[in-house]
């Protein structure tokens, strides 16, 4: 789509596209640039110099079990992240939904949480289940159950997942609320007529409707497991117990930073550089068919 | 109030010529209505003389002088438009004092200008309004208010009415007029609606693919259509149109009718009849086989087909004509100086 | 997509025809929705319950869980103390770096989305498709050539260097790029004709049009740049350049030492404020940016 109208001249549209440009050349291309480069390069141990080692560092780290289990542990987490944040939103939408009054209430609560960064939602949760003082954590203990995330990797990734998706709720409710007020009421009202019961007419007409909205927070949740759930990582588990929940973007914090380790860090990089552009492509198919919706 | 002359202007959209060739002088204080169906070329005319299409070839002149290279603002002109593009984020005042605060005409002078202007439209009690809190109606005033305001030497109005409703374009399209006669001012005027051409016009331009078909005053296009097209895109009922053959004071169509022809005439003819001219006449050649009538009060419109012949046919004839489930024959007859005569190859008027 | 936005408003009328809303149905939706509301905020309030209370309160469990009277102790010792430094600070510093990103991003996206629609210049599809390209990449993954970027141009523990590289993001430039197309074009005729250069046309016109869309994109930008996390923590080793968000998990200490709970809490509950404000305060506006920045 383009203007039919247009102003003349090229100095003053040049003037007032450079300071975009040159930020994201000087703070992205640059830096995107640098990462693809140094992922082809070895550093010796002392970082005085590197040499070329072309695809080795993606070999290295392709048969890594380190990283390989880091693969692992993202795909779960982002998919545990993903169904924990929506669910519970869904279910709240279809309620709010329900409600003639009051509705606005609720959303205006049920906000809060998006909020709140995911780094302070860390500590938040870390401070219910804190192994010595946490209020969760000594109520599952008198009932017999000894919480401690600090050695048992299965219940860190539990702290992390929740964690990660209590915030993304309100995200995903936002979402699911306005979608679902969208549904034309003469829909659902011809079902009702035509005798479907409130959960039958949920499944087959509000959600089949829905599906547009729910595919595209399936992605956005994904990405968002993937890329911004660093600061809850960070401030509950620092990624372990054992690396059980070092996700990939926190290994390359982990590598690049606290390890110096520059060309694997690099080679990390430019990996999810390409899982970015793939989400990113597949966000706007999605978004494509949204507009059509 | 200015002059315009356009010198044989051209536009081109890459290897498409959408204007062929159009140049016509408009005389100071001349009311101009650039008339024809979607797509002929009319509005990018229009734009062309405001400057906001560039001119392919050709010259545009206002007083005298070669427009081409100069901006809209230096042209001195003021344009209304279709959806009236006024800024939503401004008042009415605003709105139509906004080209002389750039100017940079001193506050009191603008006040006393919006003032005057909004008086003269019937805007003063919406002046702190937002366009949006406004009708149709009166957005389309505020239009002509922020053209008028700064007296300029020329109003271009580009299809001003067709967002409106049927009743209040016949209202605004009395007060345009008026507003013109008072003010003077030149003014080039885009429509499709061929009744608005017709009523408002001192001259039209009948505009097709990008060629003026004729112009001239509304009247010079209905009684003497110089093309095919100006023939039927003027009037309404549109122009019946049959192939005949003319000679010894006669036209006969295919169907063997004859109908009395001026003598001068003789060959092959495209015939234009108008449905208006139409009389009725118990030995009239024209036998007309009418599927169904109008009754519009004042006439009756009888549409159908000529006896032995495919082509549909309407007449439209004076008062109230009941015939019986509105279908049946009728004979009609045309005076000799009701028939208009094209040629059939190229539609242009036969003298 | 924006219509979805406005959905809400469509529904203002209460249709007797709404199926299967009356009596106990109606209730148990109200109940299920109440506890719904109360597990999520249940974080907040116990954070907010914590940081009323004495650290010997906390460290032996189980904590109350209904406020105490050390509200006004606890806020004033972290507001002015705090562990490293005091909240005051790191409050300034949050807040200078979310506006820095938003004021930052917003200006910078809205002057080339202006010349990307309103001019035809050379390269001017290049430009628009290298702006393009940054929508892909998150700081995240770029961050250790980003950091060397930084650290060279001497922007570590700078303003400067925890907002540039985060305005280097092509989001709201397509934003405004969306809707400036849907401006009409006759417009930016009117205002030709009125005598308004490209330069005028902005600030008279396309400004106070974009005035819905600056909000909304703000809100949404201020709290992108409030929450981040990660950025500050590579850029900012002085502890007077910490942001609350990173500089809450600089105040656990390391080792066995017991965490001062209370003013951590404190901190938390100081540290979500500034956003949880925005986002009621400007629930419309903030739900508008949020719907339409992921179109």
């Amino acid at each position: 789509m383009e203007k039919r109208v247009t102003f003349q001249g090229w100095l003053l549209p040049l003037c007032l596209i450079t300071p975009q440009v040159v930020i994201s050349a000087v703070f992205f291309f640059y830096p995107a640039a640098q990462a693809v480069w140094q992922s082809l390069y070895l550093p010796d141990p002392f970082g005085l110099s590197s040499r070329f080692v072309g695809m080795g560092n993606f070999e290295y780290l392709l048969s890594d079990p380190y990283y390989r289990t880091a693969i692992g542990t993202t795909a779960v987490f982002s998919g545990l992240v993903t169904l924990v944040s929506m669910v519970p939103a869904l279910f709240l939408a279809v309620l709010a939904d329900r409600l003639i009054k009051g509705a606005g209430t609720y959303r205006t609560l049920l906000i809060w949480p998006y909020a709140v960064a995911p780094a302070v939602a860390g500590v938040l949760w870390l401070f219910m289940f804190n192994t010595r003082i946490g209020v969760v954590a000594w109520y599952l203990g008198q009932l017999g159950y000894d919480w401690n995330h600090v050695l048992n990797g299965a219940e860190a990734m539990g702290l992390v997942v929740v964690a990660s998706s209590w915030g993304r709720i309100s995200y995903n409710f936002l979402f699911f609320f306005a979608a679902l007020q969208a549904v034309p009421r003469s829909v659902i009202e011809a079902a009702a007529i035509d005798g479907a019961r409130f959960w039958r007419r949920f499944f087959t007409i509000v959600l089949p409707l829905l599906s547009p909205t729910t595919f595209f927070l399936l992605v956005v949740n994904v990405v968002y497991a993937f890329f911004e759930t660093f600061g809850v990582i960070h401030t509950i588990t620092s990624g372990g117990p054992q690396q059980a929940t070092t996700i990939l973007v926190y290994k390359v914090y982990a590598d690049g930073f606290v390890g110096q380790d520059l060309g694997s860090s690099s080679a990390q990089s430019v990996i999810l550089l390409i899982i970015v552009g793939l989400l990113t492509v597949l966000q706007f198919k999605v978004i494509e068919k949204r507009v059509h919706y | 109030m200015a002059t315009v002359d356009l010198i044989d202007v051209k536009k081109r959209f890459g290897p498409a010529e959408v204007i062929r060739g159009i140049s016509v002088a408009i005389e100071n204080g001349e009311f101009i209505v650039i008339v024809g169906p979607s797509g002929c070329g009319k509005s990018t005319l229009l734009r062309m003389v405001a400057g906001l299409e560039s001119v392919s070839d050709g010259e545009v002149r206002i007083d005298g002088a070669r427009m081409n290279e100069k901006e809209p603002m230096d042209r001195d002109i003021a344009m209304v438009f279709q959806n009236y593009a006024l800024y939503p984020h401004m008042t009415v005042r605003q709105n139509m004092g906004y080209s002389l605060k750039i100017s940079g005409i001193p506050k009191a002078d603008i006040a006393r200008k919006v003032a005057q202007a909004a008086d003269l439209l019937q805007l003063s009690d919406y002046l702190d309004r937002k366009p949006r809190q406004l009708s149709g109606g009166q957005r389309q005033r505020v239009a002509m208010g922020r053209a008028i305001v700064r007296q300029p030497k020329l109003f271009l109005f580009d299809e001003p009415l067709s967002n409106l409703d049927a009743k209040l374009r016949v209202q605004m399209r009395l007060e345009i007029r008026e507003l013109q006669s008072k003010l003077g001012v030149t003014s080039l005027y885009v429509t499709h609606d061929q009744v608005e051409a017709m009523t408002m016009a001192d001259r039209m331009i009948v505009m097709n693919g990008g060629v003026a078909e004729q112009i001239g005053t509304p009247l010079d296009v209905y009684e003497r259509p110089e093309t095919l097209f100006a023939a039927q895109f003027i009037g309404s009922p549109a122009m019946n149109v049959i192939e005949a053959t003319t000679g010894n004071g006669q036209a006969v169509l295919a169907n063997g009718a004859a109908l009395t022809a001026p003598a001068a005439q003789a060959g092959p003819v495209t015939l234009g009849l108008r449905p208006e001219h139409l009389a009725l006449d118990p030995d009239g050649p024209l036998v007309l086989e009418v599927s169904f009538a109008e009754p519009l009060g004042p006439n009756t419109l009888l549409h159908g087909r000529l006896a032995g012949s495919a082509d549909a046919f309407t007449a439209s004839l004076p008062g109230v004509h009941r015939l019986s489930q509105g279908r049946g024959q009728v004979r009609l007859n045309a005076r000799p100086g009701d028939l208009h005569f094209f040629d059939p190859q190229t539609g242009r008027r036969l003298a | 997509m924006t219509a979805r936005a406005e959905t809400s408003a469509r529904r203002s009328d209460p249709a007797p025809g709404m199926v299967e809303k009356r009596g106990s149905a109606l209730w148990l939706t109200h109940v299920a929705m109440i506890l719904g509301v109360l597990v999520v905020f249940f974080p907040i309030w116990l954070a907010f319950v914590a940081s009323t209370v004495s650290q010997p309160e906390i460290a032996r469990p189980p904590m109350p869980l209904l406020p105490g009277d050390r509200f006004l102790e606890n806020y004033q010792k972290a507001l002015f103390s705090g562990v490293n430094v005091p909240v005051a600070v790191m409050l300034f510093n949050s807040l200078v770096m979310a506006t820095g990103i938003a004021v930052g991003k917003i200006v910078i996206s809205i002057l080339s989305a202006f010349a990307i629609v309103y001019f035809r210049f050379p390269a001017r599809s290049l430009f628009f498709w290298l702006i393009f390209l940054t929508l892909m990449l998150p700081v995240e993954v770029r961050i250790v050539p980003t950091y060397e970027v930084v650290a060279r141009f001497g922007m570590l523990n700078t303003y400067g260097g925890l907002i540039f590289p985060l305005i280097a993001s092509a989001t709201a430039t397509f934003l405004f790029r969306q809707f400036f197309l849907t401006i009409p074009d006759e417009l930016a005729e009117a205002a030709r004709v009125d005598g308004a250069g490209p330069m005028r046309f902005f600030w008279d016109i396309v400004l106070p049009m974009s005035r819905t869309n600056i909000a909304a994109l703000f809100v949404i930008l201020f709290i992108y740049g409030w929450n981040q996390y990660l950025w500050p923590l590579l850029v900012t080793t002085d502890p007077a350049m910490n942001t609350i968000v990173m500089g809450l998990k600089q105040m656990f200490p390391s080792g066995d030492d017991i965490a001062d709970w209370p003013v951590i809490m404190a901190t938390s509950i100081l540290a979500m404020i500034p956003p949880v404000i925005v986002v009621i305060s400007m629930q419309k506006l903030f739900i508008r940016g949020l719907v339409d920045s992921e179109k």
